[in-house]
């Protein structure tokens, strides 16, 4: 007996979600049940409801409103203009060194900055450098961590998840100089053997040739790379982690339920979900790339030789080149030219936002 | 195609909570089987299990048995795997993968299955679209994504999606409580064409969907607050919605008829 008056309360309490039934029951008891027309209360009810939403049409404005606007919009202008302030302040104090500049900036790759009566610089060197050691860090990091997002979302145990994304978010905390310091003094020596052996039998492949400093010193753009891409790690892998996350539930069931794998699952909707994501996550990968210098600065071997674009070249990134050249700041015209190169850092890491922004932007739209 | 279920002595649990006692039920082939009873007694909960598709969820586990034409969907050596590529299922809330075109959507279950032949492919996908009721109104987008589609097509699409791997069975968990009352009558209308070929099982909260288009219905409810679900009754449709033999289930049906 008690199953039943249980068995009333929730088919009672199942009224609710038919909504069309609760303004019916009331009238319709009172008349005596005239069960007829079922759905006519629904139409004066919503016609009420516009009517009632058309006379807000003057805007009110509270103080709290205004406040949070007025210093939202502060920091906003704020930010902007301490950029364009930067940018401006850069751009003047290069201007002079790069008048002086008795090479080509862009077409020249020579540094010599002793003596400021004859500046010779040109960025080439460095910008090789610097893109060959960022692109190749992105190269090796982003399936890496690809995987390891993959796994930590949709693979390992909840028990170890955690504990394991935690780890991997640690690696961010390490210093830079740490990375550099491990790089030249653990990485770098044991890489030696791998780069020989790859010099050995692929040294037909340019990238794989013989660079401009010795492949047994290790201080080269692979070294350099492998350390940038354990340093970038982290951040790919925890956005992209991020993202697979959000993977809507009904597209993975849909596809479990047509009879895919775990691994098919995956590739039809995890992949394609967070792909946009994983995109964005690398660039921002390659931003930081770009930028490091502590730790190249620690591991590139310096070298005054031109770089023969391969692996096993040295010299300096352009962040690396300006920490090289602190001692010597203290004339306007030679900070100039380092100045001048930061700019084109700034350039670069510019473009590659730029780039990641379009890149999800069109992702966006054809999904 | 068409196989015969028999739900014995089945309980389902998600980690320690019992969410389904002792459910026993027979649906033969070749004809439509409804799932009704209040919010939280463990019908999509039954329906999932069917397919295996209840495991999918951390912790979550099947005891008993489910046979499919005499074999357990359940024992050691079958595939889960396998069973979800012969028992289809069609969701609430309308789920074509957004990113694939139209015709990928509904030969998607065809090409994890391996079939690479474009040809065949072709034909798959106007056949199912055709029996979904969907192919007039998609013929000249088949390489739109099927994100584009209205939510009823979405729905129509997912079925065509469903059907077009020819399972033996196909579940539907509330598939039109998303739709628009037409769109619904056409999914009716395609549940009843589909009754020729497919077994199928449908969950739907509404009693004039299960009194239409099903031929035998299944009762389920709640014996209270954090109890498990259970089987009140299962009879022919006509009978349920007539003369059912519990009490409990002529409460349910007539309080939402008045
Ligand atoms: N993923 C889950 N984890 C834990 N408990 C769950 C989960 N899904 C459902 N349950 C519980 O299992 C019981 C049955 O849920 P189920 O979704 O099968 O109900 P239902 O009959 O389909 O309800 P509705 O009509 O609202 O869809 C409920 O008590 C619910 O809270
Ligand atoms: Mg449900």
């Amino acid at each position: 007996m008690s199953d039943s008056t249980l068995a009333d309360r929730s088919a009672s309490a199942k009224e609710t979600p038919g909504r069309a039934r609760a303004p019916h029951g009331a009238p319709g008891s009172s008349r005596g049940g005239a069960a007829s027309s079922p759905d006519t209360p629904e139409g004066p009810i919503s016609t009420a409801n516009t009517a009632q939403g058309e006379p807000a049409s003057t805007p009110v404005r509270r103080p709290g409103d205004r406040v949070f606007r007025g210093t939202a919009v502060g920091a906003g202008a704020f930010i902007v203009v301490l950029i364009a302030a930067i940018g401006l302040f850069l751009l003047l104090q290069a201007v002079p060194a790069l008048r002086a500049n008795q090479v080509g900036f862009l077409t020249s790759g020579v540094w010599n900055t002793t003596d400021p009566n004859s500046l010779q610089f040109g960025i080439l060197h460095l910008l090789w450098v610097t893109v060959a050691t960022s692109v190749l860090a992105l190269a090796l990091a982003m399936p890496v961590s690809l995987g390891i997002a993959l796994f930590l979302t949709h693979y390992a145990p909840r028990r170890l998840a955690r504990p394991f994304a935690y780890v991997v978010d640690l690696l961010a905390a390490v210093p830079s100089i740490i990375f550099g310091l491990w790089g030249i003094k653990v990485l770098g020596p044991t890489l030696v053997p791998v780069a020989e052996w790859l010099n050995r039998n692929l040294g037909f492949v340019p990238l794989f040739a013989q660079g401009n400093v010795s492949i047994s010193g290790a201080g080269n753009v692979l070294t350099a790379g492998v350390v940038l891409a354990v340093m970038i790690l982290p951040v790919i892998t925890a956005v992209s982690r991020e993202v697979f996350e959000r993977t809507p539930k009904e597209h993975i069931e849909g596809a479990l339920a047509l009879g895919a794998t775990k691994w098919e699952m995956v590739r039809t909707t995890v992949i394609p979900f967070g792909k946009a994501g994983y995109v964005s996550a690398s660039m921002l990968g390659l931003g930081r790339a770009l930028g490091e210098t502590v730790a190249l600065y620690l591991i590139l071997s310096g070298t005054g030789a031109a770089p023969k674009l391969s692996f096993f070249d040295g010299g300096a990134t352009i962040a690396s080149k300006i920490a090289l050249g602190a001692g010597e700041f203290n004339n306007e015209l030679t900070a100039g030219a380092y100045i001048a190169a930061g700019l084109v850092l700034f350039a670069l890491t510019f473009a590659v936002n730029a780039l990641a922004r379009a890149i999800v932007a069109r992702k966006k739209v054809s999904a | 195609m068409a196989k015969r279920i028999d739900i014995k002595d089945v309980n389902i649990y998600y980690g320690k909570f019992h969410a389904v006692d002792s459910v026993t039920l027979s649906v033969p082939p070749r004809s439509v089987t409804a799932f009704i009873g209040p919010s939280g007694c463990g019908k999509s909960t039954v329906l999932r299990s069917l397919n295996r598709m209840h495991e999918v969820t951390p912790g979550a586990r099947v005891e008993g048995q489910v046979l499919l034409d005499g074999e357990d969907i359940y024992a050691a050596t079958v595939d889960p795997v396998e069973v979800r590529r012969t028992i289809g299922m069609v969701f609430q809330r309308p789920n074509p993968f957004p990113t694939m075109s139209i015709r990928d959507n509904v030969v998607a279950g065809l090409k994890l299955a391996g079939v690479k032949n474009r040809r065949r492919l072709d034909e798959v996908c106007e056949r199912s679209l055709r029996g979904a009721n969907l192919w007039e109104e998609v013929k000249d987008r088949l390489d739109k994504p099927g994100g584009g589609l209205s939510g009823g097509q979405q729905q129509r699409l997912c079925i065509a999606r469903a059907i077009a791997v020819q399972p033996d069975v196909l579940l539907m968990d509330e598939p039109c409580s998303a739709l628009d009352p037409i769109s619904t009558l056409a999914i009716e209308d395609l549940i009843t064409e589909l009754k020729q070929d497919y077994t199928i099982v449908i969950v739907t909260h509404n009693m004039q969907q299960a009194a239409r288009v099903s031929d035998q219905t299944a009762f389920f409810n709640l014996a209270g607050v954090g109890q498990p679900g259970r089987l009140v009754e299962v009879d022919d449709t006509e009978k349920i919605f007539s003369n059912p033999s519990q009490k409990a289930t002529e409460d349910y049906i007539s309080g939402r008829f008045g």
